[in-house]
């Protein structure tokens, strides 16, 4: 086992470096730090001086790759690619444009986004789950096709409709919670409502109709068959047998995203005025603050390669057909 | 003088890749049959006429080209056969036919079918006072004398006359299709008519011909009420909303099938590389997509489009048009969107090339000592072309809902261009508003609910028609 996740993790390492590159590349050599610089100071004839010292600022005025006037290691340290692109690894995460500190502003913002992403992984989970069970339950019945439809037209709608029809319904028409905000503590919970709310209902669509795949697929194996014929009532047979079986993709998808909280929810986020990692990225991305979206699509891929290894080993310890190699 | 833009270049050459494979499907049983199960299925052949009315609009809209400016009286003594001169705008067919729709803008927002302006002015009277009103609306209902008493039953009359005009287009329409079916079919017309009304068919043509009277008769109403009126408001710089929607599909179905399409070689090339050549090249491959994969899409996307318009910001004089930008944007972000949603097809395509490597015939090709190239174009690719076509369907709907979110971010595409998600980013900040201004809204989510319902009810039938394993996989 052990010696399985360290192979895991040296296998990260390469794809962290792409990443790491594929940044790099994206941010310093398609665009100079020049360029940069002109588009944050918002002018076409900006002075070479302004230029200079907004670069000295923020720390792009060393040299892309080689430092040649630097003595001693400097050489390789005392540049863009080492100070802004290397430290990623050590999870230094440096200064924004702004001036604040990432990691401190990282730390500070997982929070609000965990509460509200925690809560909506877990309701959505369990009223998914309950409501594909109803269906199969009630399979090739009205019910079942009725839902169906109901799950493609749910799955058609943008996400953006069931923020702004949530916040105009619950929020403005019936005045039951704060329609955006958010506080410290306990006080908090009333602005999370809403938001949780929302996302549970715009995740229905897509969720239920997959785990519905899911309990068809088991529905159809021998043991089930087996289970019916020694008289156990479809009740039982469905929480027994086909609940548990089912749960095997179910919770390893859940697995594979479970990192990735961290990161919050976007769109969600922002709308209602949360202060988490989401509206921390989109506001990074509205402000062009390029340092934050860096550090952030880093962050995300680590998030996303623990997920990754996250989901084998759990498929190792649910499932005991699959074995580790 | 006729434009042709980087997307309406990449459409044209889709039309031709999807003429291509149909053509090739119609001649290789293993893609025709599943295709003659779509169309036999009722709630395919309903989405496909709703999505042939979008494609038809989007196309229409793909043909650009700078009007010709109306000739000035030439000067006494003056050769009147000049070269014609032509405005720098860039206008496409469909801009043309809604000329009406597009030339016709009040001063700031109007409900739906409404005559007098959503917010108050002031206005001089006849005496010299002064009051605070709302004022009649440039066009929206300027041929009522008396609005008050003469809109509803105008309304009515434009109402019934667009749906008599529907139903004569439709079974104008459908006399001519039917009519050329019994000549082809060499049958007599009343056979064919008592063909298509016998209850197993070839194909679910009911549910079809229902579903394009209920567009034709829609189409018609609209389009004898929107010259008189603003049938679905004005925003707020007073533009039509109805022609702004209509000017968003191209948009969207621009987003939901170039972004596959430009990905498409890159994605089939490699996965099939990878799956058939294996070892290194195989772990290259991988390594490639995983690591592309590990990268948040939002987030990769957003950091392109920010490096993007870094980009355009410092060489702003490299364009000629308003429009060529946006549309540049528009491709880049088409391409971007691929870049982040390539790598599940190519993930898809080398299991199959993995499977497919071991297969008898495929073994019987090396054997004889086929070269590697002809082996892939004769034995590989055509055997998972139905898996590029699915994912084709599939990603469509994905990406059209992917363009709102993306606008709402100011990631998505340019803000001059005419997007659902731009009409939603825009229309939000007027909820706050009271009385509400809702029909932006309104008209963006039934024109999107529309598309991508009719889209993912196609990919259902598509998939189970041709991959049935698949079907749990999305």
């Amino acid at each position: 086992m052990m010696a399985y996740m360290l192979r895991r993790v040296a296998y990260a390492l390469p794809i962290l470096i792409g990443v790491n590159l594929i940044t790099f590349a994206l941010f310093f050599v398609v665009n100079s730090p020049d360029d940069m610089a002109r588009m944050q100071l918002g002018d076409k004839r900006v002075t070479e001086e302004a230029i200079d010292t907004w670069k000295a600022e923020h720390g792009y005025d060393q040299p892309l790759f080689i430092n040649a006037q630097a003595g001693g290691l400097g050489v390789l340290t005392q540049t863009i690619f080492f100070q802004k692109s290397l430290k990623l690894f050590a999870f230094d995460f440096g200064a924004s444009d702004s001036g604040r500190d990432i990691g401190n502003d990282i730390a500070q913002r997982m929070w609000p986004s965990l509460a509200i992403a925690v809560p909506v992984l877990l309701l959505g989970l369990a009223l998914n789950i309950s409501y594909a069970l109803m269906i199969i339950f009630f399979r090739a019945t009205y019910v079942d096709v009725g839902s169906v439809v109901l799950l493609v037209a749910m799955m058609s709608i943008s996400s953006l409709f069931y923020i702004i029809g949530g916040q105009f319904l619950i929020g403005k028409l019936l005045h039951l919670v704060p329609i955006s905000g958010y506080d410290t503590g306990f006080e908090a919970i009333k602005f999370l409502i809403l938001p949780v709310i929302v996302s549970v209902i715009a995740g229905i669509g897509t969720g239920t109709r997959l785990y519905r795949t899911f309990f068809l697929e088991e529905i159809n194996r021998d043991y089930v068959r087996t289970a019916r014929a020694k008289g156990l009532p479809e009740r039982v047979v469905l929480f027994r047998h086909v609940l548990r079986n089912a749960l095997i993709p179910i919770l390893t998808g859940v697995v594979a995203v479970l990192p990735l909280l961290f990161m919050g929810a976007l769109i969600t986020e922002s709308f209602f005025g949360v202060p988490g990692l989401g509206s921390y990225t989109i506001d990074a991305i509205s402000r062009q603050d390029f340092a934050i979206v860096r550090a952030m699509v880093f962050l995300g891929s680590v998030l996303y390669i623990l997920g990754l290894i996250l989901t084998d080993i759990s498929y190792t310890l649910v499932d005991p057909r699959v074995r580790l190699s | 003088m006729l434009v042709v833009l980087w997307t309406d270049a990449l459409i044209f050459v889709l039309i031709a890749v999807v003429l291509g494979f149909a053509f090739h499907a119609t001649r290789h049983p293993h893609l025709r049959v599943p295709w003659q199960q779509v169309g036999r299925s009722r709630v395919a052949a309903g989405a496909l006429v709703v999505l042939s009315v979008y494609v038809a609009i989007g196309l229409l809209d793909s043909v650009h080209f700078h009007p010709r400016l109306e000739a000035q009286t030439p000067a006494v003594g003056e050769a009147s056969q000049e070269t014609p001169t032509y405005s720098t705008q860039v206008i496409s067919l469909l801009d043309l036919w809604l000329q009406p729709l597009r030339e016709q803008e009040e001063k700031t927002f109007s409900a739906p079918f409404a005559t007098h302006l959503f917010v108050k002015e002031a206005m001089e009277q006849p005496d010299g006072s002064v009051i605070r009103a709302y004022p009649r609306l440039e066009h929206g209902g300027a041929h009522l004398t008396d609005p008050a008493r003469d809109r509803a039953p105008d309304i009515l009359l434009s109402t019934l006359l667009g749906l008599v005009q529907g139903l004569i287009a439709w079974t104008g329409f459908l006399l001519m299709v039917l009519g050329l079916s019994a000549w082809r079919a060499r049958e007599s017309f009343a056979q064919r008519v008592l063909q298509l009304r016998q209850e197993p068919t070839q194909a679910a043509w009911r549910v079809a011909v229902w579903t394009l009277l209920v567009m034709l008769v829609l189409g018609f109403i609209a389009a004898e009420l929107a010259v008189k009126y603003h049938i679905l408001g004005t925003d707020k710089v007073g533009e039509d909303v109805f022609y702004q929607s209509l000017k968003s599909i191209r948009t969207g179905l621009v987003i939901g099938t170039l972004t596959t399409l430009v990905m498409l070689p890159a994605a089939v090339i490699l996965g099939i590389m990878a799956g058939y050549f294996r070892g290194l090249t195989d772990d290259i491959i991988q390594y490639l997509y995983t690591t592309l994969n590990s990268i948040p899409g939002v987030l990769l996307i957003a950091a392109a489009i920010l490096m993007l318009q870094v980009y355009m910001a410092n060489h702003g004089d490299e364009f000629n048009s308003l429009v060529e930008r946006a549309d540049l944007r528009l491709l880049f972000l088409c391409i971007i969107l691929g870049v982040t949603s390539w790598t599940g097809l190519c993930r898809l395509l080398r299991g199959e090339s993995l499977k497919l490597r071991e297969a008898d015939y495929v073994q019987a090709a090396i054997a004889l000592g086929v070269r590697h190239s002809r082996l892939i174009a004769r034995h590989i690719l055509p055997n998972v072309l139905h898996i590029v076509m699915i994912t084709l369907v599939l990603d469509f709907s994905g990406l059209v809902l992917a363009e709102a979110v993306l606008s709402y971010v100011n990631i998505g595409v340019d803000p001059t261009m005419n997007s659902w998600g731009n009409m939603i980013n825009s229309a939000r900040l007027e909820l706050a508003r009271d009385p509400i201004v809702w029909w932006s809204l309104a008209a963006a989510f039934g024109f999107m609910f529309t598309l991508v319902l009719a889209a993912n009810l196609l990919a259902d039938v598509v998939r189970d028609a041709f991959d049935p394993r698949l079907r749990g996989t999305a």
